[in-house]
């Protein structure tokens, strides 16, 4: 196990290459997404309560679209864009984790 | 009743109140690897050197039928002792008695002995292992809390203060080992979070054991929030004592000094740092070739590890060594590394420990998550920290100090007093790669062979900036030293700083960027 650790490996500081270890939370980090307008994630773990909208359904932004309730909480998630809903991925009673897609949309 | 029939009669109250909550209770305590509180006191201490304080004193609580029970020291021992000859105050929770849970009269025998430790300016080490607040006794355990919260902060920079979480501290029982100055966690023995698992898995749905929440490695590895990581309970002892060895008793005073020692020579000091910037050494090597008997005594080695701090001594006497660590992140400095330095240079500076830093560091991590963690604001403390310090401060340039990272990392404009650098220092903007490519970008982009024009031009680049000459010729660095003269050279500065004085504006606390 100690050898694994002690893996050397290159890394890339203002285009100089150095070896050297690299910890763990380095390299398991996510590479960075831009924010996806067309999706709909859940901000916190919690359980899907209502479904205020259907698959089909034109949206405006800003519309209320579902209540995810956490922490004793129920938070009115609302439409980042203007446009269709194209899909529902949970039902009502669904626990979901943070970031679990909830919904996607066909912006205007 | 005659004296020695109460002599009698005292030495049966101790006896009964000794056995804490009980054979059974201690039989548990022990199955998890675990001492009673006051076997733990005894082991720490020097032997004979501890007086107990309070214990009989009982709780007062009369809700919920408590009023029945009876719960011998009310859960926690109190008093004063020894570590090889330094005073302590001390204060150890006893989980065989109500869980070690804390309760009004429980928190006043520790606020007791921390107004003790604070007054006779000794240091104060409490050892943690309680089932929290007792519910029993509502709002008054929250009070207790808040006082020893309030001593805690009163007392920091005054004394040391030391925590040992030996058993479960959850809840607002945290914030006072995090309001101290080291933290020791044991394997399976320490548990420490706010919101349990229990809480966790009810409110989010989320399934997590007790140990990788808030585990000794979460701790020691992930959160930062420990210090020092032990196997055992007598490991953590022992290195307590290691520890107490180094520091003063109260900042008024400085670290008792030893018999002065020369390095083991094992490893020469020329023969560590590989020529080429790129490539990995332990930057802890270059330390024990200079302290007195090749001794590092390292402070959260497994968090942050391309950062190290720790003590160390020269000529006999205490000194704080921040070094950048080339073998992990290419010693780079990011938020967490920017944390444990700053704050280990803080408690340098309140207990009148030199800082002795070594350079070596490509700069910062690049990288959103880095950004968006805040690198600003985290990054920020390390020059506050040196910029506030008073203590001497020495500074070693070894190899490569680039850009910000050059001047966070002790740097003359913080107000180093000594600078000194290897011959192998580059001391620069940038690395020699990076920098020909901003500078030259025009030739190498209008070059037939980009290639070999960009080689050509950091080539050009590496002999006219990556050394220590041009920030000699400017006296940012104070001398350019071989390192063979190295522990000669700290030797001489430490002394040289025994009386430093500076003056600084007055003022009621800086706003630093916690």
């Amino acid at each position: 196990m100690e050898k694994k650790d002690n893996k050397l490996e290159k890394l890339n500081i203002n285009s100089s290459v150095y070896l050297t270890r690299l910890n763990p939370a380095f390299k398991n980090k996510e590479p960075y997404k831009p924010a996806d307008k067309s999706k709909l994630y859940s901000f916190i773990p919690g359980t899907v309560v209502e479904l205020l909208v259907e698959e089909g359904q034109e949206i405006k932004k800003g519309d209320e679209l579902l209540v995810l309730e956490a922490m004793k909480m129920k938070n009115r998630l609302k439409s980042p864009v203007s446009g269709t809903v194209s899909r529902i991925s949970v039902e009502i009673g669904k626990k979901v984790p943070k970031g679990s897609l909830l919904m996607e949309f066909k912006p205007d | 009743m005659p004296l020695d029939q109460k002599i009698r009669e005292l030495q049966e109250r101790r006896k009964k109140i000794i056995q804490g909550g009980g054979d059974k209770a201690i039989e548990k305590q022990k199955a998890m690897g675990k001492g009673t509180a006051r076997e733990r006191i005894m082991i720490l201490l020097d032997e004979g050197s501890f007086s107990e304080y309070d214990m009989f004193v009982e709780h007062e609580a009369r809700d919920f039928d408590m009023d029945k029970k009876s719960l011998p020291s009310d859960g926690v021992i109190i008093g004063t002792g020894t570590i090889e000859g330094a005073p302590i105050a001390i204060f150890a929770q006893d989980f065989t008695v109500a869980g070690g849970s804390l309760g009004l009269m429980h928190s006043r025998k520790i606020t007791k002995i921390m107004d003790h430790a604070l007054k006779m300016r000794i240091p104060l080490i409490g050892i943690n292992d309680s089932g929290g607040a007792r519910i029993q006794e509502g709002v008054n355990s929250l009070a207790g809390y808040g006082e020893i919260f309030f001593r805690n902060t009163l007392s920091s920079g005054v004394i040391p203060q030391i925590s040992v979480i030996l058993g479960p501290c959850a809840g607002g029982a945290v914030y006072s080992p995090a309001l101290t100055d080291f933290v020791f966690v044991v394997q399976n023995i320490s548990k420490m979070f706010i919101t349990g698992p229990e809480v966790i898995k009810t409110v989010l749905g989320e399934e997590i054991s007790m140990e990788d929440l808030g585990g000794a490695k979460v701790h020691s590895e992930v959160t930062g929030n420990a210090h020092f990581y032990a196997e055992s309970e007598d490991e953590c002892f022992a290195k307590i004592k290691e520890l107490v060895s180094y520091i003063p008793w109260n900042n008024q005073q400085k670290a008792k000094c030893f018999k002065a020692e020369e390095p083991r020579t094992e490893c020469k000091i020329e023969d560590i740092v590989p020529d080429d910037p790129k490539l990995p050494y332990d930057v802890k090597d270059v330390i024990r070739s200079v302290t007195d008997r090749s001794e590092f005594f390292e402070i959260q080695k497994r968090w942050a590890k391309n950062m190290v701090i720790g003590f160390g001594r020269i000529n006999g006497c205490t000194v704080g060594f921040v070094a950048n660590q080339p073998l992990e992140m290419a010693g780079v400095l990011d938020v967490d590394s920017s944390d444990k330095a700053a704050r280990f240079i803080r408690y340098c500076d309140a207990f009148s420990i030199p800082i002795i830093t070594f350079v070596d560091l490509p700069g910062y991590l690049p990288g959103v998550d880095q950004e968006h963690a805040g690198v600003i604001r985290h990054g920020a403390k390390v020059l506050y920290a040196y910029s506030e310090a008073t203590v001497p401060k020495i500074t070693l340039i070894l190899r490569k100090a680039y850009g910000g990272g050059y001047i966070a990392m002790g740097s003359r404009h913080l107000r180093a007093d000594f600078v000194f650098a290897w011959p192998s220092a580059e001391i620069a903007v940038m690395g020699p790669e990076g920098a020909a490519n901003i500078i030259f970008r025009k030739e190498i982009n209008a070059s037939d062979d980009p290639d070999a024009t960009r080689k050509e031009k950091v080539e050009e680049y590496k002999t006219k900036f990556a050394n220590p000459y041009v920030a000699a010729a400017k006296g940012y660095v104070d001398a350019v030293i071989e390192p063979g003269e190295t522990r000669k050279l700290l030797i001489h500065a430490i002394e040289l700083s025994d009386n430093k004085s500076v003056f600084l504006p007055s003022k009621k606390h800086g706003i630093p960027p916690f």
